[in-house]
């Protein structure tokens, strides 16, 4: 038996970093460095761990959509442990929108072969979080989402989500798409031979071409939402600060009363 | 006037507050058909005809709870087919954006998630959101299909507006999907008696600096002082002193209180990103550098153990 594990990733701007729009109001990525989502790390360390654990062969591919610096996600979830990598890059691709990122990730999905997809719960820039269930319903297989704890067995995943109201024990065959939230275990450290292997690891290009996707169905021009403005938050005035010399509580009380919060 | 479906989040009937405050959203676009699902669906028709529901579309069925999201999906679908809206509303839960994610590709429509505001413009309804950890405020609209949009709680007051309400009983055939994600069991939460996180006017946060999982009782002695839900930092929460299910932050819970307070919180961006959008904000912190500091209406300087108990009396007393 052999297990094809296909990890989505995304190259995102640094979440301490000055992030701001370009004139077309998409994500500048030209003034910020990039960097893998760490909540894809997640993703990349449960599949690690389900290949761990499974007497079959698994064989791991982590999967981006970006332009060329977003090899450096790649590069990162090579060294960690992933056997090879994809990555989609074409210039029409800019200013697609997470329904066509969907379609371009479903498709070179189902190129490369697939068992099993595990994702992030959401990136880190956008935090729409709906990519796995988008992929799910592209790809016509059960989604098994926003997982705290993951398992594979005989063809059958399964795993916990911790709902609002509730937490659910879920259970599908395989094929399927997974996401794993940042509560689902630590991400490791590439080791320094891992780094070494991942210069030797296959990274594939793939553009719209590769894929049967057609330029008018991707990119600003075509995307499902339309953004009309983007204005920075005016700074807040600067608040009222007082050190405690035995009377903070007492103060901070008066500044709440002053509010009508008491 | 065209129609507008809102997606009920409810419990066993009991419609939660962030529907009512969709409900209030959705008249301003259009007539608000509230659609419920499952076990308890068609006694919400009450709560929601006095907030503006023109109709209820009802479905009882057990796929609803043995199967995760498409069931759901499937209801939806067939609601807007029924009804032919000029948008679909849904709260922005984790299922809720799960929901309305599906919905749209299915529909060949643009999605909208985390909207915080919303109001009617020539091209349909547009969507305010607040991005990159509230540091930018944009308006966007769906530009193809339906417009499905998630919205996020306490993005608009609970006003009550009767309407008829009538309830019509929805038609709805599963797809093959359905039944692919078998939920095997559930075990519900248990309730502490506090508001819930994303619905509260008030939130007593602690993060690092509570240092430990017993001292989070004087967290939670605050928060009950002020009737106000009970936060953590993702630290406090990885330390395993606090459930996640009360992380605030990017890959917690966003919150937008009246009022905020964070204890022994440093106020990373992470952190930021799940609370900047709160009316009011104080923090009680040891150290004066902390970035916390720089949003706050209010900061103490000082250690919370000193701070927060006094704090807690002063405000029992002043109470009475």
């Amino acid at each position: 038996m052999s297990l094809r594990i296909v990890v989505t990733v995304k190259y995102v701007p640094d979440a301490t970093g000055d992030r701001h729009f370009a004139d077309d109001l998409t994500v500048d990525r030209d003034d910020v460095d990039g960097l893998l989502s760490e909540l894809d790390e997640y993703a990349v360390e449960q599949a690690l761990q389900i290949s761990e654990n499974s007497d079959d062969d698994v064989e791991i591919t982590v999967l981006t959509v970006g332009p060329e610096d977003a090899k450096d996600a790649l590069r990162k979830a090579l060294s960690m442990g992933a056997d090879k990598a994809i990555h989609v890059e074409d210039d029409d691709l800019h200013g697609t929108d997470a329904i066509g990122t969907s379609l371009v990730l479903a498709k070179a999905i189902e190129k490369a072969g697939y068992d099993l997809v595990v994702s992030g719960m959401a990136s880190t820039d956008g935090t729409m979080g709906v990519v796995p269930a988008l992929l799910a319903e592209r790809l016509g297989v059960p989604q098994v989402t926003l997982l705290s704890e993951v398992s594979v067995e005989d063809g059958t995943v399964k795993g916990r989500r911790d709902g609002d109201a509730a937490t659910e024990q879920l259970e599908a065959s395989l094929p399927a798409v997974v996401s794993v939230t940042d509560q689902s275990g630590e991400a490791r450290y590439p080791s320094f031979r891992g780094i070494m292997a991942a210069k030797k690891k296959p990274v594939e290009s793939w553009d719209l071409s590769d894929l049967d996707i057609d330029e008018d169905e991707v990119g600003l021009e075509n995307a499902y939402t339309t953004v009309e403005s983007a204005t920075e938050r005016p700074a807040r005035t600067a608040g009222t600060i007082v050190k405690d010399e035995g009377e903070g509580g007492k103060q901070l009380a008066e500044f709440l009363a002053g509010q009508k919060f008491i | 006037m065209a129609e507008v479906l809102v997606y009920v989040d409810h419990v066993d009937g009991a419609v939660r507050k962030p529907t009512l405050e969709l409900l209030t959203l959705a008249r301003r676009v259009g007539e608000p058909v509230a659609v419920a699902l499952g076990s308890g669906a068609g006694d919400t028709a009450a709560a929601l005809a006095e907030h503006g529901a023109v109709k209820v579309l009802t479905h009882e069925a057990a796929e609803y709870g043995d199967y995760l999201v498409v069931p759901k999906v499937d209801a939806l679908q067939a609601a807007v087919e029924a009804v032919s809206p000029a948008a679909v509303l849904v709260p922005s839960s984790a299922e809720g954006k799960e929901i309305a994610a599906r919905l749209a590709l299915r529909l060949g429509s643009g999605i909208i998630t985390d909207a915080v505001d919303l109001e009617a413009g020539d091209e349909g309804p547009v969507a305010t959101q607040s991005v990159f950890a509230a540091a930018f405020t944009t308006k966007s609209r769906v530009s193809k299909g339906t417009p499905v949009i998630t919205v996020k709680p306490n993005s608009a007051a609970v006003e009550p507006a009767p309407a008829a309400g009538a309830v019509e009983a929805l038609s709805v055939s599963f797809s093959a999907a359905a039944t692919g994600t078998k939920v095997t069991s559930r075990t519900a939460r248990e309730s502490t008696g506090r508001p819930e996180l994303t619905e509260a006017a008030i939130v007593v946060s602690g993060g690092r600096g509570v240092n430990g999982a017993e001292n989070f009782a004087i967290i939670e002695a605050l928060a009950d002082s002020l009737g106000a839900a009970v936060g953590a930092s993702r630290a406090a929460v990885d330390a395993g002193w606090y459930p996640h299910t009360n992380q605030v932050g990017q890959t917690g819970k966003s919150v937008s209180p009246q009022l905020y307070i964070a204890s022994g919180i440093s106020g990373a961006i992470q952190h930021r990103a799940g609370m900047q959008t709160s009316k009011t904000i104080v923090a009680i912190n040891k150290d004066a550098e902390a970035p916390i500091f720089e949003l706050v209406d209010y900061g103490v300087v000082g250690d919370l153990f000193d701070v927060v108990p006094q704090l807690t009396e002063e405000v029992k007393s002043r109470k009475g």
